[in-house]
């Protein structure tokens, strides 16, 4: 059953890049150039400021990720609490010292890019549970006092990043540490009770709610009711989508996002753009990837020997998929308009590195299924 | 501390890949719905959204046509087009309206009734569609706008075209274009499609020639983008001019009758007695149909309507008159036609006569002696048409004044002509309700009572009797149609022994004759040469002695109000009387006698007498009318695109 330490830790660079999953990692490449030729597109046809600052973030972070992957395993085991506290500190600095864009503070300013440690501590959350179910016993998972440290973790960042003010981004951090809880077996009367509490806290959590946020639940409610406000980004998604047809407009001839009445395009409206341009086959194309790297993430789980390897690829592998719905559901108005890049193919360097950070650790995982974490 | 390897580790690997499956299951579902959706809006919907993305892509902008052209008979342009600088604003491209607003009340002297018009304008159409704040500008407005155009976002100054009226003699006949109305776009559909600010024709021509000279709206199509930005032109449909007309008018002739008529509240129609083309249509005093063209000046208008000569009435076919002495004609052309009255015959007149306990005047207080019909005619002896309007009865001589053009609308679509009233005893008991009674027919048959007609109706009568008793068709647009009655005259002429009788002859020539024997008209004909060209008729004094102007005509004054004895034993002479009060002074005739070419009217309000005040004027326009006869001879096969 088990495989002698000696020769896990004896693995040569050659093993370690043979053992990687290749579809996993042509899917990923494969979703980057598609983004590239997207970001094209959103630059008006021209090789611009977005689509060069896309590819070489795609470039840079894609060469981290490999990188990432032949690190032990069990060096993220041991850091993911640092990890955890570090991104928590940055959060706490993004407060205080954040930069504030469109009514929101959410990004720190290093020299070389403006950091939302929101979209890191997705990623953190997930690291910092893994490794605590990890440790403790299967009975106690369902034990009040070790439910505490858990709920902790996860209402202090998502306070914090509600506060910013950034609904999506907390409510998928949110998910990200709940899919971890109910992986490692916290029983469902402790998801009722949660649920109970967070439904009688929200008329009252409602009230705190900036007035463009209520504005998007009651337009997602009914997007024609107010047009040409908070329901535009709604109408004018679908407009685009729909009128993409069978085989879209054509790559560079998306009237909707050419002639800018698409909002957001190269962030949280790409797929919408994508989906104008190549249709229905594209976007069942783009839809199809997704599921690949959902299945090979949820597959390394499955080949994982750890508690604490199996409990980060399944609940990355989650995330990653809330946060795929969640953008998909958004642009094609089955859902509010909340504000969640589409991973890897949206713009933004933040997203591309939390991402890019949890695909190199599932690797990782590939890598030393076998290696135990302590 | 859990140890790695532990049972333990086993039991959590089976309860994380059991969680984890109910998971996946869900994901797989989700997935499904975002399927779904993608079919429901790229295959199922895909029409739908086409049509929406197409109606954000492209924006259209209506382009204004340019009105056809009025000309006269020689092509010179009556109703024409000329260069006017406008304002615009779009709405969309004005970061701020109210400080614009603010700016341009002050540049251009705007009132804020028309600040708070423009402003409910905008609100109601779509934001890139631009409105007109002014149509026309002054060249210093135009300057100063241009000047500071830098500091007025949204404003465009525009060179545009708009109706110009060279000549004020025509105003009443070609009439005048304003902005559209309410009543406009309900009444006259093809105006749904127009841009906005286009000018529609509102009396006269222009009203009635308004589909066709409008032109048809262009439109130019543009892709736009999110914030109203035309990136490229789509399309683009100039339109079309609208269609030019040339008239039967002379614009010389009419410019002269115009000055002839002064500040009279007259008028003169003069007609082609053969295919009925109308020379001239005037009508005085006269106003400035421009001044519509960009909205009327309020002093101008209350000016206008306060005037006691209506200047704003087109008098030549809404003008509503008591034939008078003219009817006469009609009278003596029923009676002989019904071969109720031998024109030999004689009647003593003494200047007035009694019947059924009324007194009947002739207008001459002594008398005229013994008459016969020629010289009850030539001196317009009432008392003599009192007795033959007696015997011929009013319903005979309704029926002849009809058959020759009164009571009934002379031209097509001039929404403004009037019919006029032919009484008959079956009118009045319709329209009055009365029955008729025998002294109201000796007022018809001196043309007073209830008779009204128009002077182009009076012209048209007078025509149809000088080209020998033919219908015609009065026509102010020229026609490519052949001249029949011309073609029959001559063909008569070349052969005058044809053996055809007339009436089968001239329904070859497709002719309508009027008459049931020619000879009565040539009867009447002759008693107005006499009228005008032997002593003691009542035009003598305007005659020509020249064979080339020598006309025949007869008079006519119909009374305001009745003349009460005292006035009569007093002689008291029209112009000693109030101006409202005095007779409207009228005249017929034709000319030149020799060979009959144009019919003319001539009808002075409260003018007086016919002989005094009507008459002078026909002479003077007759002159020049058949002056220009020859140059009009030489255009005649020109068609408009000619010109």
């Amino acid at each position: 059953m088990f495989q002698p330490r000696s020769i896990q830790s004896s693995m040569t660079l050659r093993d370690k890049i043979m053992s990687m999953d290749y579809v996993l990692v042509l899917s990923i490449l494969l979703l980057g150039i598609i983004s590239m030729f997207a970001m094209y597109s959103t630059d008006g046809g021209k090789f611009d400021y977005h689509t060069k600052s896309h590819i070489l973030r795609f470039g840079v972070f894609f060469l981290m990720f490999l990188v990432i992957s032949l690190f032990q395993i069990r060096l993220w085991y041991q850091t993911s609490t640092l990890l955890y506290l570090s991104f928590f500190i940055l959060l706490l600095g993004v407060k205080y010292f954040g930069l504030t864009s469109s009514g929101s503070q959410r990004w720190l300013n290093f020299y070389f890019m403006n950091l939302q440690p929101s979209e890191l501590m997705k990623i953190g959350l997930i690291l910092f549970l893994a490794k605590y179910y990890h440790r403790i016993s299967t009975q106690d998972v369902n034990r009040i006092k070790f439910l505490f440290l858990p709920v902790v973790a996860l209402v202090a960042p998502v306070l914090l990043v509600v506060a910013q003010p950034d609904l999506g981004t907390s409510i998928l951090i949110a998910l990200g540490g709940i899919t971890v809880s109910w992986l490692a077996g916290v029983r469902v009367k402790f998801f009722a009770y949660a649920s109970i509490l967070f439904i009688s806290l929200t008329p009252i959590a409602i009230a705190f709610l900036k007035p463009y946020q209520k504005a998007r639940i009651l337009t997602f409610l009914n997007p024609d009711r107010d047009p040409l406000g908070a329901g535009y980004q709604i109408i004018q998604s679908k407009i685009a989508i729909g009128s993409g047809g069978i085989f879209g407009k054509g790559f560079l001839n998306g009237s909707q996002s050419y002639l800018d009445y698409l909002p957001e395009k190269h962030t949280d409206f790409i797929f919408t753009l994508f989906s104008e341009e190549f249709g229905f086959v594209g976007s069942l194309f783009i839809l199809v990837l997704y599921s690949i790297i959902i299945f090979r993430l949820i597959n390394i789980g499955d080949v994982t020997r750890s508690s604490f390897g199996k409990l980060y690829c399944y609940s990355f592998a989650t995330a990653f998929f809330i946060y795929v719905a969640v953008n998909m559901g958004m642009v094609l108005g089955l859902l509010p308009i909340v504000g969640a890049p589409l991973p890897i193919m949206s713009y933004g360097g933040s997203s591309m590195l939390a991402i890019m950070l949890g695909l190199g650790i599932a690797m990782s995982c590939k890598i030393y299924k076998d290696t135990p974490v302590n | 501390m859990i140890n790695f390897g532990s049972g333990n580790t086993v039991i959590k690997s089976k309860l994380i890949s059991r969680r984890m499956f109910v998971l996946t299951a869900a994901k797989t579902i989700v997935f499904c719905g975002i399927f779904g959706r993608l079919v429901s809006l790229q295959i199922n919907e895909a029409t739908k959204y086409k049509t929406l993305s197409d109606k954000n892509r492209f924006r259209e902008w209506k382009l204004a046509p340019q009105r056809g052209i009025i000309r006269d008979y020689f092509g010179k342009e009556i109703a024409a087009n000329e260069k006017v600088y406008q304002l615009h604003i779009t709405p969309e491209n004005s970061p701020n309206l109210e400080t614009l607003f603010f700016r341009l009340k002050t540049m251009l002297n705007l009132s804020d009734k028309r600040i708070f018009y423009l402003k409910r304008k905008i609100a109601k159409q779509k934001p890139w569609e631009p409105i007109i704040v002014s149509d026309n500008l002054t060249w210093s407005e135009f300057s100063r706008i241009n000047l500071f155009l830098h500091e007025l976002p949204g404003v465009e100054p525009i060179v545009s075209v708009a109706r110009q009226y060279p000549d004020q003699s025509t105003a009443h006949l070609v009439g005048y274009v304003s902005q559209v109305s309410q009543k406009d776009l309900q009444k006259k559909e093809y105006l749904k499609d127009m841009s906005v600010g286009i000018a529609v024709g509102k009396t006269g021509l222009e009203n009635k020639l308004d589909k066709d000279i409008i032109g048809k709206v262009g439109f130019q199509r543009y892709e736009v983008n999110a914030f109203g930005k035309r990136i490229k032109q789509i399309q683009i449909d100039p339109g079309e001019s609208g269609k030019n007309y040339r008239t039967t008018l002379d614009l010389e002739v009419q410019k002269y009758t115009s000055e002839v008529l002064e500040d009279k509240a007259a008028s003169v129609c003069v007609m082609d007695i053969y295919n009925g083309d109308i020379i001239t249509m005037a009508s005085s005093p006269s106003y400035d149909p421009n001044s519509f063209v960009h909205g009327i000046d309020k002093k101008y208008w209350n000016q206008l309507i306060s005037n006691e000569k209506k200047p704003l009435n087109n008098k030549a076919i809404a003008g509503l008159y008591p034939p008078g002495s003219t009817i006469k004609i009609i009278v003596a052309l029923s009676a002989l036609e019904n071969g109720i009255w031998n024109p030999k015959k004689y009647l003593n007149c003494s200047g007035v006569t009694e019947l059924y306990g009324e007194k009947f005047h002739c207008w001459k207080k002594k008398g005229h002696g013994p008459m016969n019909m020629r010289s009850a005619i030539q001196r317009s002896c009432d008392v003599y048409f009192y007795e033959v309007a007696r015997l011929l009865g009013v319903d005979r001589l309704s029926e002849t004044a009809k058959k020759f053009g009164l009571g009934k609308k002379v031209l097509d679509g001039f929404i403004e002509e009037r019919t006029g009233v032919v009484p008959s005893t079956a009118w009045k008991r319709k329209f009055i309700g009365k029955n008729w009674y025998l002294g109201e027919t000796l007022h018809s048959g001196i043309g007073q009572g209830y008779f009204q007609s128009t002077p182009l109706q009076l012209c048209l009568m007078t025509a149809q009797i000088a080209n020998g008793g033919f219908e015609i068709k009065p026509r102010v647009l020229t026609s490519e149609k052949k001249n029949n009655l011309r073609e029959y005259i001559k063909y008569k002429n070349e052969n005058p022994n044809e053996p055809l009788p007339i009436d089968m002859l001239v329904s070859n020539f497709d002719l309508k004759p009027l008459f049931r024997n020619q000879e009565n008209i040539n009867f009447v004909k002759d008693a107005m040469f006499a009228a005008t060209n032997e002593a003691g008729g009542t035009s003598f004094r305007s005659r020509y002695n020249d064979q080339k102007f020598m006309f025949a005509g007869k008079t006519g004054s119909s009374q305001i109000k009745r003349f009460t004895e005292l006035q009569r034993e007093l002689e008291i002479k029209q112009k000693d009387i109030d101006y409202k009060d005095r007779d409207h002074a009228l005249f017929v005739a034709f000319a030149p006698y020799s060979d009959p070419k144009y019919a003319i009217s001539v009808v002075v309000e409260h003018g007086g007498t016919g002989s005094g005040s009507a008459a002078p004027i026909a002479k003077k326009v007759i002159k020049k009318v058949l002056e220009r006869d020859q140059l009009r001879e030489n255009v005649k096969n020109l068609s408009g695109e000619e010109i």
